[in-house]
């Protein structure tokens, strides 16, 4: 006899013998493609956090993209992405740590760290367990030989801290200028080459000195005196996402009406947010989802990457391309997979399409002129101006 | 000289008011609270959503960021804080439990807030440019504010029949209570004013300073350094911290800005001397 009871129970049967073979169908057709494990070592938490966040969720949008639409075919095989992720806290000792997890997870390809530090910090670990990392952190002696497993994953800014003050100093009459940076090793360091290609360039340098703690929270008293010497240009080298609207705001409040530029990448959301107005005019280095350069896979990217996370940062128009080069390099290359010297062999010859750029752009390793090897992205040194809540290209250049 | 003085003034405030809650609750509980910063920047966020992404009124958005700290500083002492110090006569037990809770809070706000730098738009637009002086008129109401919120503390803690009950916990628990003062209501209110007093700040200054997610940390030792300085537990002595430590920085920052980062490295070696002559501070008395 059928009654209420019965036809319930018979219903919730039903429901559930549907989303087991649902979910057994699903994981039958993820078992078909086998996983390909890429790395991520960075900061996700503190100050900082924003640099490895932007990151991070660069690698998961890209990585959810290829999954979503079958996988990645290297070779004779098709791979599922799986990003394996390691919070360093812009630590180095956890930062070794972090690499030391990737190698015992049989990790060959990891994005990160962040910081300078950390990137000299995991080195040993990499080269004794086969791993290729892709530091955004500039010290050379991990891109020049002896060293081979770091590839700089964007634009050191002593390849366009030159390029940006000498479009400066001819465009818009530059002539004095003053640097200020944040009392670590990364801002101290590209101060100083700041300061030897502002010299090289014959500008006057007013002001190189002046540093802050990086957690501090007003600036009015770091910039008074450098306001006062009235430099054409101030450059706030390597600043954080975090700094950057607090410094242009307490600067401009001051009264300065100079120029404001930085080498590093920076949230147009956060800039207006934090300085509104007083932002418009400040120069920093991009990527590529600017409307004048990004093509309709950027476009996607962006997309993908607000659904996922809410909300979009501009930092991610350059970190959108490690994982790209190396799932491309691999495609290249598949006995790269399991063997970085393999990888090693296919860097200084590859070369793809490069599906973020409008154009017949190129994915190319390149840094022989910096590094004696070709131990670089080639990622597009997008100038960008801020206008209004949004960057504007100033110019693009390249690297070699 | 003007602009370093208006400076440091204005900074003095600032730290002041955020050195205030942190004093409160030692002085009651004889907890550092190191979820202090934590607490200034969920105080931050919570201005920022309710003012900067809701539009609601300024005044709305810091009483929403007072009032929700008042109640999770409420809901802390009740049933971390006071469970703790019942079942254990050691004290680092309460310094874990807040350290504890520093990095839960610093979690939640990330996962909450995401690790961008927020911040909303001005309550007052402007810049005073006078007399030598270049000061935004935001900063000048902050810091008017900060002071009008230090004087009315001030008053409470003096006059009030909360305040008196809170004073008398603070100097001797033992005899508060054989007089009559209920210890454990009054230790709620007390640790509820205090988380009250870091969002109110937080969210004050979001207007000025922005906030992001991995602030706290270095909030919270600021305001440690300031109450090292006029003596922990003691409110004048938060008071003279913070305006001597925002004094400091600015003139440091001036008068020593040819030498690089030494600022702070000069405020440290000081307070080591001056800690080491007077290890209670400027007003810290020996008992606590």
């Amino acid at each position: 006899m059928i009654n209420r009871r019965s036809t319930l129970k018979s219903m919730a049967l039903g429901a559930v013998s549907t989303l087991a073979l649902a979910a057994l169908g699903i994981s039958s057709a993820q078992a078909e493609n086998k996983e390909l494990k890429i790395g991520f070592v960075g900061v996700t938490s503190g100050p900082a956090a924003a640099w490895g966040t932007s990151n991070v969720r660069s690698m998961q949008t890209r990585a959810a993209w290829i999954n979503e639409t079958g996988g990645v075919k290297i070779g004779n095989d098709t791979y599922n992405i799986n990003i394996v992720t390691f919070d360093d806290q812009k630590d180095p000792k956890r930062a070794i740590a972090g690499m030391e997890k990737m190698a015992q997870e049989g990790v060959h390809y990891v994005v990160g760290p962040n910081v300078d530090d950390g990137a000299a910090a995991v080195r040993p670990v990499a080269e004794a367990n086969g791993i290729i990392y892709f530091p955004y952190a500039f010290p050379k002696a991990l891109y020049q030989k002896p060293a081979s497993n770091a590839v700089l994953g964007m634009i050191a800014n002593y390849q366009s801290g030159p390029a940006i003050y000498k479009y400066l100093k001819e465009n818009k009459g530059v002539k004095k200028i003053a640097f200020v940076a944040a009392n670590e090793s990364d801002p101290l360091s590209q101060r100083d080459s700041g300061v030897e290609a502002a010299k090289a360039l014959g500008l006057e340098i007013v002001a190189q000195n002046d540093t802050y703690q990086n957690d501090t929270r007003d600036f009015t008293p770091v910039l008074t005196p450098i306001v006062a010497l009235k430099p054409d240009l101030l450059v706030l080298s390597g600043v954080a996402p975090a700094n950057a609207p607090l410094l242009i705001r307490a600067a401009r409040e001051l009264g300065y009406e100079g120029l404001i530029s930085t080498e590093t990448a920076q949230d147009a959301k956060v800039l207006e947010e934090g300085a509104g107005e007083y932002a418009n005019g400040f120069i920093s280095v991009g990527g590529a989802s600017t409307p004048e350069i990004a093509s309709d896979a950027m476009k996607e990217f962006v997309a993908r990457y607000t659904k996922m996370f809410g909300e979009y940062n501009d930092e991610s128009n350059t970190k959108v391309y490690a994982l790209e080069y190396i799932i491309e390099t691999l495609k290249a290359d598949p006995a790269a997979i399991n063997d970085v010297a393999e990888f090693k062999k296919t860097m200084d010859s590859f070369s793809a399409p490069n599906p973020f750029l409008k154009g017949d752009a190129k994915l190319s390793y390149v840094g022989t002129t910096s590094f004696g090897q070709k131990r670089q992205l080639s990622v597009p040194m997008v100038v960008n101006e801020y206008k209004d809540g949004a960057f504007q290209t100033l110019f693009v250049g390249s690297v070699d | 000289m003007e602009q370093v003085i208006a400076n440091g003034l204005y900074l003095g405030a600032q730290y002041a008011l955020i050195a205030l809650g942190l004093t409160l609750i030692f002085a009651l509980m004889n907890v550092l609270n190191f979820a202090h910063g934590q607490m200034y920047v969920l105080g931050g966020f919570i201005t920022y959503t309710v003012y900067g992404q809701l539009g609601l009124p300024f005044v709305v958005a810091l009483l929403a960021s007072g009032v929700t700290l008042a109640v999770i500083g409420a809901l802390m002492e009740k049933f971390l804080f006071r469970t703790v110090i019942r079942r254990s006569h050691r004290e680092e037990s309460t310094m874990l439990l807040a350290a504890a809770t520093a990095f839960f809070f610093d979690a939640v706000i990330l996962l909450l807030f995401g690790e961008k730098q927020r911040g909303v738009p001005k309550i007052v637009k402007g810049v005073f440019n006078d007399a030598g002086i270049i000061m935004p008129y935001d900063r000048i109401v902050v810091g008017a504010l900060a002071i009008v919120f230090i004087a009315a503390f001030v008053l409470y803690m003096q006059y009030s029949r909360v305040g008196r009950a809170m004073r008398a916990l603070a100097q001797d628990r033992v005899a508060a209570q054989l007089m009559g003062v209920r210890v454990d209501r009054y230790s709620m209110i007390g640790f509820a004013m205090g988380a009250m007093l870091a969002g109110v700040v937080g969210g004050l200054l979001v207007t000025i300073t922005g906030v992001n997610s991995g602030i706290g940390g270095p909030i919270s030792i600021k305001a440690f350094l300031m109450v090292m300085i006029g003596g922990a537990g003691v409110v004048g002595g938060a008071i003279a911290g913070g305006f001597i430590l925002g004094m400091m920085e600015s003139v440091g920052l001036t008068v020593l800005r040819e030498y690089g980062d030494v600022t702070y490295l000069v405020i440290f070696a000081a307070l080591m001397v001056f800690l080491s002559v007077r290890p209670n501070g400027l007003m810290g008395k020996p008992w606590g």
